[in-house]
Parts: C-alpha cells; sequence; structure tokens
C-alpha cells in the first residue's frame, strides 16, 4: 500500500508545529516548546520514510497536487509536490538530520540563552528552525522550478534570520552590528546568486514554454539540438545560483560569517541541509546538463577550485567553527565537482553522508564551545567569590567576557586544549566525524569521497582529480591539526582546564550522528550501488564506475599522511598558552594569506562594494541632497510657494486688491456717514425745512406725473 | 360782481394782511392779536359757507380759548425781541424759495389744472346747522366723540405734569 | 356763489404764509401760532368742499381737528414754559441738543 496522499504533510507538519509555537509558545516551558519543534520535524521525517517506502512499492514519480497558483496565458503552474527517488532522498536526509538538531538545540538553546541573557528568545529559535524544514521541504518537493524557487528564497530567509537571531551583538556578546552584518551578507550574496536562477527561469520559460519538470525535461534534447547556446546559458546561471546557495567561487564569502549564528543553526543550514540545495539544483537539472558537456566542465572546475582554496584557507584558522565552514565550502566544491562530471550518484551520495559526519562536526563544537563556556562561567564566579573574600574595593562589575583583562572567546583553539579529559563523549564523536571527513576507511566519508575521486579519474577530468586530491590533502590535514589542538595538550586557558561535558540531550543526538557517519558508506558500496540505484529511477544519467583500487590507495595515503604531518606539528610538542602557531614560522606569509582568507573580502569590498557606496553616497548626498534637498525642494518648490504665498497672495491680492478695496470701501462710507450727520444739527427750523421740502417735493411729482 | 364776491375779496384781503402781519411782527404780543383777527376772518368765511356751528367754534374756541391762552403764556414769557440769528443763514432764502414754489404748485393746481372747479350746488337750509352737527356727532362719530373727549384728558393730564413744581425745587 | 377754486387758493395762500412762518421765526410760540394758522387754513378747504359736495362729513372733521388742535396748544404751550423754565431763554435756535 501507498501513502502518497501524505505529501503534502512534510510541509504543514513543520507548519504547524511553527504556528502553536508561535502562537502558545509563550505559556509553555522550554523543553514543550523544544519538544513540539522536534516532533513536527520527526512525524516530517516519519513521512518522508513512508513515501521513501511507498516508492519501493510504485517506482515511477508521483505527482500530488494540493491547488492552482498561476494558469496566465501559457504558463500554467500548480502548488504539486512531487515525490520520486531524488526527493525523497533529500527529504529523509533533511528532516532525519533535522529532527536530530532540534532535539540537540533544546539543550543547546537552554545554555546560549542563559549565556546571552535573553530567555524569551528560546521560543523564537524554534519557530525559525521549523519555518526553515518547512521552507526547505518546499524546495526538494516542488514539482517545478517556481515552486523549487520559493523554497529557495524561503530557505534564503531563515538563513537570514538564524545567522542574525542575536542580532544586535557580536559573537561575544558585545554590543555590536557584527551579527546582523553577517546576517545581511548571507542575504545579499544569495540574492546575486538567486538572480541567477532567475534569469535561468526566464530562459527555460522562454525555451521550453513551461517551468515544470517533466515538461522541460521531456524537451531537453530537442531544445539542445536546436538552440544549445541557450541551454548553456540557462546551465550557467543556474551554476550562478548554485555558487550563490551552495557557497562556490565567487559567492561563498557568506558562509564563514555565517557562523556569527547559533551552532545548532550552522549545523543544519549550513552544513547538512540549505548549502546542499543547490547540489540538488544541478542534479534534478541533469538532463539540461548532459546536453551541453562544456558546461558541465565549468560547473566541476568551479567546485574543484573551491574545494582547494577553501581547503587552504582552513588550514589557518583559529576559530573553530570557521574551519569547519571552510570545511563545508570545500566538500561542497566536491560535491559540485562530482555533479558537474555527470557523477549524480556520487554527488549525492556525498551529501548524504557529508550531512551526517558535518552536522556531527558542527554539533559537537556546539558541544566544545558550550563546555568553555561552562567552565569560564565557573572561573568567573569562583574569581568573584575571591574578590568578594578580598574585600568589595574593587566593583569590577562587567559583563561575561570581562572577568579578565582580554575579553574571552569561547570559539578561539588557541584557548582551549586537553578537553579530551574533560569532555570525554564530545572528544570520540568529534573523533568519528573528524576521520569520516579526512576519508578513512570505514568510515562514510572514505566511501562518498573515494567514488567522486573515482568518477574523476575514469570519466576524464584529469585537472579535477588532481585539485580535489590535493583538496583531500589538505582536508586531512587540517582536520588533525584541529583535533590535535583541541582536545590534546595541556589546556592552554583556565576556562579549557574547568570544561564540563555537556548534559544528555546534546550528546545522545550526537552520538546517533557518529553512528551513521560510521556506517552510512553502506548506503553506496562500490558495486552494490544502493544510492545510486535508487536515484535512477529519477536521474536517468546516473552511470557508476568502476571501483578504483589505486585512486582508493592514493587517497587514503595521502590522507593519512596529512594526519602524520599534523600530528608532528601539532600532536607530538602540544602548543602551549601564547604560543605561536608552527605553520606561521614555516610558510610565513602563506600562513597570514591562509588566515586572512586570501583577503577575498577586502577585494571584494575595494572592487564591489566601496564602489556601490560610493556611487550610494553619491545618489544620496548629491543627487537626493544638493539637488533635490537643497535645489528643488527649498529653491524651486519652497521659493516659488513662498513667493506665491508671500507675494502674490499676500501683498498683491489680499493687502493691495481686496483690503485696500474693503478699506476704502469703509472709509467712504464712514465719509458719508459723518457728511450726511451734518444734517441732524440739531436746530428744529432746518428739520422743518426739511419736511417742506418733502412735501413740496411730492405734491410736485403728483401734480406732473 | 356780485355781493357774495366783494365780501370775500375784502375779506380775503384782511385775512391774508393779517396773516401777513403774525409772521412779521416784531413783538409776539401783536402777532397773537393778529392771529386772533385773522381767526375771526376765517370764522366768518365759515358763515358765508354754511357753517354755523363751526364758525361760533371757531370764534370761542380758537379765537376765544386757545389764543387767549397763547397770550397768557406770551406774557409769562416775556416778550423780548430776537436778534437776528446766527446759525443757519442758508436756511431763509431756502425757506423763502420753498414757499413760493409751494404757492406755486398750488396755483398750478387750481387755475391750469382746474382741481377744484365745478359748479356748486345750493345746500339744504338747514345744512351746517347745530342739529345736524350734534345729530351726526351722537350718532355716526360718536366712538370719535368719546375718544376726542379723552383725548382732552389727556392734554390736561400732560400739561399739569409738566408744568408742576414739585415741593422743594 | 364766490367759485371753489379762490377759497382754495385762499386758503393755499394762508397755508403757505404758516408755513413761511414755522420755518422763518425763531420764537416758539409764533411757531406754534403759525402752525394754528396752517392747521386753519386746512380747516378752511374742508369747509369750502363740504359746501361744495353738501357732506357734512367736513364740517364734522373741521370740529375734530380743532377739538385736537385745542388740547395740542395745552400740551404744547406747557412744553415751552417747561423749556424756558430750564434754558431761559426762547430762541428755538438755542434747543439743539438734539444734535447728531
Amino acid at each position: 500500500m501507498t501513502f502518497f496522499y501524505l505529501a503534502p504533510w512534510i510541509v504543514f507538519l513543520p507548519v504547524i508545529g511553527l504556528l502553536i509555537n508561535l502562537l502558545f509558545g509563550d505559556r509553555f516551558s522550554e523543553r514543550v516548546v523544544g519538544t513540539i519543534a522536534s516532533l513536527a520535524s520527526g512525524l516530517a521525517f516519519l513521512v518522508s520514510v513512508l513515501l521513501a517506502f511507498s516508492l519501493t512499492q510504485h517506482p515511477d514519480a508521483v505527482r500530488w497536487t494540493i491547488g492552482e497558483w498561476i494558469h496566465i496565458g501559457t504558463l500554467q503552474l500548480d502548488w504539486t509536490f512531487r515525490v520520486d527517488t531524488l526527493s525523497t532522498t533529500m527529504m529523509l536526509v533533511v528532516s532525519g538530520v533535522g529532527t536530530l538538531i532540534h532535539v540537540y538545540a533544546i539543550g543547546y538553546m537552554h545554555e546560549d540563552v542563559r549565556f546571552k541573557g535573553d530567555l524569551q528568545r528560546y521560543r523564537r529559535f524554534f519557530v525559525y528552525l521549523n519555518l526553515f524544514i518547512a521552507a526547505m521541504m518546499v524546495l526538494v518537493s516542488g514539482d517545478s522550478y517556481l515552486m523549487l524557487f520559493v523554497g529557495w528564497e524561503g530557505v534564503g530567509l531563515c538563513s537570514f534570520l538564524l545567522i542574525g537571531f542575536w542580532f544586535e551583538m557580536d559573537t561575544l556578546g558585545r554590543p555590536s552590528w557584527a551579527n546582523s552584518d553577517a546576517a545581511k551578507k548571507a542575504m545579499i550574496a544569495n540574492r546575486i546568486g538567486d538572480f541567477g536562477f532567475l534569469i535561468a527561469s526566464f530562459l527555460i520559460f522562454w525555451a521550453f514554454g513551461s517551468l515544470q519538470f517533466d515538461q522541460v525535461f521531456q524537451q531537453a534534447p530537442t531544445i539542445a539540438t536546436s538552440n544549445p547556446g541557450l541551454i548553456m546559458a540557462i546551465t550557467l546561471f543556474l551554476l550562478l545560483g548554485v555558487t550563490g546557495k551552495s557557497a562556490q567561487i565567487p559567492l561563498f564569502v557568506w558562509l564563514p560569517d555565517a557562523m556569527a549564528g547559533p551552532t545548532p543553526v550552522s549545523a543544519l543550514i549550513h552544513a547538512a541541509t540549505m548549502v546542499t540545495a543547490g547540489v540538488y539544483l544541478v542534479t534534478r537539472s541533469a538532463a539540461l546538463y548532459v546536453t551541453v558537456p562544456a558546461a558541465q566542465y565549468i560547473v566541476a572546475l568551479v567546485g574543484a577550485i573551491t574545494a582547494l582554496f577553501a581547503a587552504t584557507i582552513a588550514v589557518g584558522q583559529f576559530d573553530i567553527k570557521k574551519v569547519l565552514a571552510y570545511s563545508t565550502i570545500s566538500q561542497l566544491g566536491f560535491m559540485v565537482a562530482g555533479v558537474g562530471m555527470g557523477a549524480f550518484g556520487a554527488g549525492m551520495f556525498h551529501l548524504v553522508t557529508h550531512a551526517f559526519f558535518k552536522a556531527l562536526l558542527f554539533l559537537s563544537a556546539g558541544s566544545v564551545i558550550l563546555g568553555m563556556e561552562r567552565g569560564h562561567h565557573h572561573l568567573a564566579h569562583a574569581h568573584h567569590d575571591e574578590k568578594q573574600d578580598k574585600g568589595r574595593k574593587k566593583k569590577e562589575e562587567k559583563g561575561r567576557g570581562n572577568e579578565h583583562e582580554e575579553v574571552f572567546d569561547p570559539n578561539d583553539m588557541r584557548n582551549m586544549g586537553g578537553l579530551r579529559r574533560t569532555m570525554p563523549v564530545t572528544f570520540w564523536v568529534y573523533l568519528i566525524g573528524t576521520l569520516a571527513l579526512a576519508g578513512i576507511w570505514p568510515f562514510a566519508g572514505f566511501w562518498s569521497k573515494d567514488e567522486i575521486l573515482a568518477n574523476a579519474f575514469s570519466r576524464g577530468f584529469p585537472v579535477v582529480y588532481w585539485l580535489l586530491t590535493v583538496a583531500a590533502f589538505f582536508t586531512a590535514f587540517y582536520m588533525g591539526r584541529q583535533i590535535w589542538l583541541v582536545f590534546f595538550g595541556k589546556p592552554r586557558h583556565e576556562a579549557a582546564a574547568h570544561a564540563e561535558e555537556s548534559p544528555r540531550v546534546i550528546t545522545v543526538p550526537l552520538m546517533i550522528l557518529a553512528a551513521l557517519s560510521l556506517v552510512g558508506g553502506a548506503l553506496n558500496l562500490p558495486n552494490v550501488e544502493t544510492l545510486s540505484h535508487w536515484l535512477e529511477g529519477t536521474v536517468a544519467f546516473i552511470k557508476p564506475v568502476e571501483f578504483q583500487m589505486n585512486v582508493a590507495l592514493i587517497s587514503t595515503g595521502l590522507a593519512l599522511l596529512a594526519i602524520l604531518i599534523s600530528w608532528l606539528l601539532y600532536g607530538r610538542k602540544p602548543l602551549k598558552a601564547r604560543e605561536k602557531d608552527p605553520l606561521r614560522k614555516m610558510l610565513g606569509p602563506v600562513f597570514t594569506g591562509m588566515e586572512r582568507k586570501w583577503f577575498v573580502d577586502e577585494i571584494y569590498w575595494a572592487l564591489f562594494l566601496d564602489r556601490y557606496v560610493d556611487v550610494a553616497r553619491f545618489t544620496a548626498d548629491v543627487i537626493d541632497g544638493k539637488f533635490w534637498h537643497d535645489w528643488f525642494h527649498e529653491q524651486v518648490i519652497l521659493g516659488a510657494y513662498n513667493w506665491l504665498s508671500g507675494t502674490a497672495l499676500n501683498r498683491y491680492a489680499d493687502q493691495l486688491g481686496i483690503d485696500a478695496f474693503f478699506n476704502s470701501l469703509g472709509q467712504w462710507m464712514k465719509d458719508l456717514a459723518s457728511g450726511l450727520r451734518r444734517a441732524q444739527n440739531g436746530f428744529v427750523r432746518s428739520y422743518a425745512l426739511f419736511v417742506l421740502i418733502g412735501v413740496v417735493a411730492i405734491l410736485g411729482y403728483l401734480i406732473f406725473k | 360782481m356780485s355781493a357774495e364776491l366783494i365780501a370775500f375779496i375784502v375779506l380775503a384781503l384782511v385775512a391774508v394782511a393779517t396773516a401777513l402781519g403774525m409772521l412779521f411782527s416784531r413783538s409776539a404780543v401783536y402777532s397773537a392779536l393778529f392771529l386772533v383777527l385773522n381767526f375771526g376772518t376765517v370764522a366768518v368765511f365759515y358763515l358765508l359757507l354754511n357753517a354755523p356751528f363751526i364758525a361760533m367754534a371757531q370764534v370761542s374756541v380758537y379765537a376765544g380759548a386757545v389764543m387767549v391762552l397763547f397770550l397768557f403764556v406770551i406774557m409769562l414769557l416775556g416778550t423780548e425781541v430776537l436778534p437776528p440769528s446766527k446759525a443757519l443763514p442758508w436756511q431763509r432764502p431756502l425757506a423763502i424759495s420753498l414757499a413760493v414754489i409751494l404757492f406755486g404748485e398750488a396755483i398750478y393746481l387750481l387755475f391750469v389744472r382746474r382741481a377744484a372747479s365745478g359748479d356748486v350746488p345750493q345746500p339744504i337750509q338747514t345744512f351746517g346747522s347745530p342739529q345736524d352737527i350734534g345729530r351726526a356727532l351722537f350718532t355716526s362719530y360718536l366712538l370719535p366723540f368719546e375718544i376726542t373727549s379723552v383725548l382732552l384728558l389727556i392734554a390736561m393730564v400732560g400739561a399739569i405734569v409738566l408744568t408742576v413744581r414739585e415741593k422743594g425745587k | 356763489m364766490v367759485p371753489v377754486t379762490y377759497y382754495v387758493a385762499l386758503s393755499a395762500v394762508l397755508f403757505t404764509i404758516g408755513a413761511l412762518g414755522v420755518l422763518i421765526r425763531r420764537n416758539p410760540l409764533i411757531i406754534f401760532m403759525s402752525i394754528e394758522l396752517m392747521l386753519n387754513a386746512a380747516n378752511l378747504a374742508f369747509i369750502v368742499f363740504a359746501r361744495l359736495y353738501s357732506l357734512l362729513e367736513g364740517q364734522i372733521f373741521v370740529f375734530f381737528v380743532m377739538t385736537v388742535a385745542a388740547a395740542e396748544v395745552a400740551v404744547g404751550l406747557a412744553l415751552i414754559v417747561t423749556i424756558f423754565r430750564t434754558r431761559h431763554s426762547i430762541n428755538i435756535d438755542d434747543m439743539n441738543s438734539l444734535k447728531g
């Protein structure tokens, strides 16, 4: 029996969850709010499972319409949910990992709102999270490019809302524009990508007469032969959208800044789900891409270059989340390169496994950060008590981060060290995640990353292959570096020495994700290729390649070599407090370039953003201020009006015209009256005379009538 | 030239002369006396016009009572001759011209337009007799008659009120 | 009998003289007397027309006129006496306090 009729509930359940929390959440306790949100996401996962199960019974794609949307001329679009193997894969990843992150967030946000000092904001977080799940579900289950775009925009909005969750502060809790600037950066970079997506949509409609997937993909071959340039343009504009949403060159700059958001946000949106939307888009549009091999090569190249570029930057980062952020960009480069080469199965496989271990890594990093905060908090209280005991001379009641002279950054790996002893569970899951990411057998990352490399090798993309291989080397290196710096050696800061393990509500999702990272490789083992066959139903171009032993050996060997080098540098002689990174001495300016992300942001500012600010300032100050306001408004309009009312109307019309007339009228009346008054002279004789004059006059009139 | 006409002309001349005399006299007493004479002349005219009762009333009321009252007051107020007026110099010529115009209009009416011409019938013998007057007064014109008596009462009261002096003034 | 026109002409002459007296003389008593002259002239006209049309109404009217004139003389003279008491002058030009 099939459950396709449940398709709309993948969107409705999270919406219901967010509405309940939005309308009634202020009456619930934190636990209840978090549980409602997690339940909504969990039930959506259940529905996804049922849909996947239904597809095993009925492999062809099912389209479930719930209402009309646009019917204008030749554009006919409805709100249609598409249940096929590709969309259910995405649904399962999003809702599955999403539910685990919801549960994690119950514990994480409980501590975060207390560190930041705003308990009321707890509910808002879960409303936004559910909104994100709903939007992402719309994205993956949409049956047309336009419905996909609705979800695309929706996740962009949620990304903005969640990155800027603590909008009035920076990551250390000080009042600042930093977090809201990061949110704006994400929105703007995404917008540029969206522009590409929109142009592509217009071109698709123009070429194919429709935006609905089936109709477009059926016509793809014919249009490709008649107008290949058009398809090339479409695919390249879609690529622009992908670089925006999936953080590839040139629009990746928002993702590192997005680490300003709470860690569950980084895990869910910027590791597991939203950033994979671009990969999903290319996979979905496979029918278009395979007709233009040149565009495919460009996609693969963009992915590969991004992978290496980001990996080099990750080597020089000291913030624990920034390392993972650049790692995400790098791994997304792997995925984009995979689907660009036409290895859609491999790309999607890596998407799934990456969701597991990157979410794991981010959440564990969150656990580490919380542990550091807890340690710092205890430290502050201890110091405070000491000071109180010593006498209350010093009234230094500054904020949380200012108990010591310098500002304390819980994210900075230079403050950590030796957390293996104080936070064991976190250590072990982090280690599993690291091994998976580095691509060590038998963890999940080995299988998926290897398949991409094998595809690059077999399909004849040598440049891509070498770029990705070097990126894999760096990946293993920086993850090793991170492990040695964070968990081994001696604590380099008192807060690290007092760090505490996180509660179960946080560690249990970590353990589940760790298990998935361990066994996730089974999804698509070579020669078995479960996932590829599953996806073949939808994307007909999946041609899995043979397992290449030499590729596997090279990649594993390089990874182990990288970990060895990292141990030599950071593990053998652990860094002490305030000691410089050894790579700085070795690489010098190269390390500075890596640490300063190759000055990408500075270049962008100088090339584009400052110019834009100049234009904006020009239009505001000169055109709007000087011309329109100072001249046109003040001189012309106001001047004319003042002249009109002051001179024209006041002086001429009113004073000289009306006043003069009526004043003279009154004066004349006065003169007339004073003239006539002389008849009242009081003399009886003159009165009598007037009477007689009257008599004579009347008589004369009567006579001579 | 009948006798009536001659009588009329003589009496008319007397009337006009006495009127003028009243007008131009310096002394108020002379003016009053001239007026008495005038009233007497007019009374004779009334007789000629078959109004014997009215004639007698004229003599007794007007010439007898009213003029006597006038003379009383003239004596009371003193009879000094007023100096020529300093005010309203324009009034005298204007008044005279007006009077002339008025007279001219009247003459014009009478003699050019012949306003009051026509044959005069002979009245009955008792026309204007006291019996006739009395009959009319006490039947048709009873109301005006009575009101007139009230009027006279008012006049009396008024005269007294106006002239009474409060004690101690 | 004498034509009515002559009588009415005489009445007009007397009336005119009386009007002139009202206008020109400054002694209030003379003015009053001139008013009486004017009334008299009117009376004469009434009687003449009564005779002309053989209507007694003319004479009745003259009767009433005489009565009213008498009453008016009484009050008027009382007024003049009162005014003389306060102003001590019988020049009508001195009684100009109604001047506007």
